[in-house]
């Protein structure tokens, strides 16, 4: 066994999209390892960068089109609407198993002390101010920034 | 499993968990505190009472309920249990482990 027998310590996740079954996945994740004792961080990149925009983050969607575990016809996902509806659909149900919106999430996974990072250089490729983000956002960073959080026995990387 | 704790014997499973809540007092949450290094005080109280009311209640617990129980907030229930503290409550409660992701 290495060091600290194996122990995971710190779990830095980095999200790069933004359709809701992966924004959920890594806000599950994030809140899981606090829950557990396990210190988390989170970087958001790319279009992850919408899952902490104040006016973006409300309307998030699932993608019924390349996601062949929606089965559906590639083109019936395609059409106006589909995807809102299915997006919709599934907001239901989170609601019944008591998972929290992204809003509501956000709060539970800074008030968890959870770390949230937005990258630096995905801010400036999308004109993105800090004061356009969720109050709640701990700074914006550049991936060696990010790196330097993450130092230490212990860490793991995730990429979502 | 039998467990020797504040001289009495208690039913716990491998993870430490009470298997019967009936055997829980106020001296064996206290022995079970000092076992996960929190100092118990008044608002630790407050919070174990809340875990226990809803355990009787069939109500299963999640980070989300806490945050919305009125009790306590999510970041002083951190405060308060900072290592795993849904698990960590729940054991010193004597009730069972949280089954919820969230």
């Amino acid at each position: 066994m290495n060091e600290n027998n194996g122990d995971i310590k710190k779990m830095m996740i980095i999200l790069s999209k933004a359709t809701l079954e992966n924004v959920y996945a890594a806000f599950v994740l994030a809140n899981g390892a606090r829950m557990e004792g396990i210190e988390a961080e989170m970087f958001f990149t790319f279009f992850g960068l919408e899952a902490i925009h104040k006016e973006k983050l409300e309307h998030l969607h699932i993608a019924t089109v390349g996601n062949p575990a929606m089965h559906m016809p590639t083109l019936l996902g395609g059409l106006p609407g589909v995807e809102a509806l299915a997006t919709h659909m599934m907001k239901k149900e989170m609601e019944r198993i008591d998972m929290p919106d992204v809003h509501e999430f956000l709060e539970i996974l800074s008030a968890s002390g959870v770390k949230l990072w937005a990258c630096k250089l995905a801010m400036d490729m999308f004109h993105y101010k800090k004061e356009d983000l969720y109050e709640g956002v701990d700074g914006v960073l550049t991936v060696g920034d990010f790196y330097k959080q993450g130092s230490g026995v212990g860490t793991h990387m995730l990429f979502i | 499993m039998d467990k020797n704790i504040a001289g009495v014997t208690i039913q716990v499973n491998e993870e430490g968990y009470l298997t019967n809540f009936q055997q829980w007092n106020k001296e064996i949450g206290t022995a079970l505190a000092q076992e996960a290094n929190v100092d118990m005080g008044a608002r630790h109280w407050d919070v174990i009472i809340y875990l226990q009311t809803e355990f009787k209640n069939d109500v299963p617990l999640s980070i989300r309920k806490i945050g919305k129980s009125g009790v306590v907030d999510i970041k002083e229930f951190y405060q308060l249990f900072p290592i795993a503290p849904l698990k960590t409550a729940s054991k010193i409660a004597g009730i069972p482990k949280p089954a919820s992701c969230i």
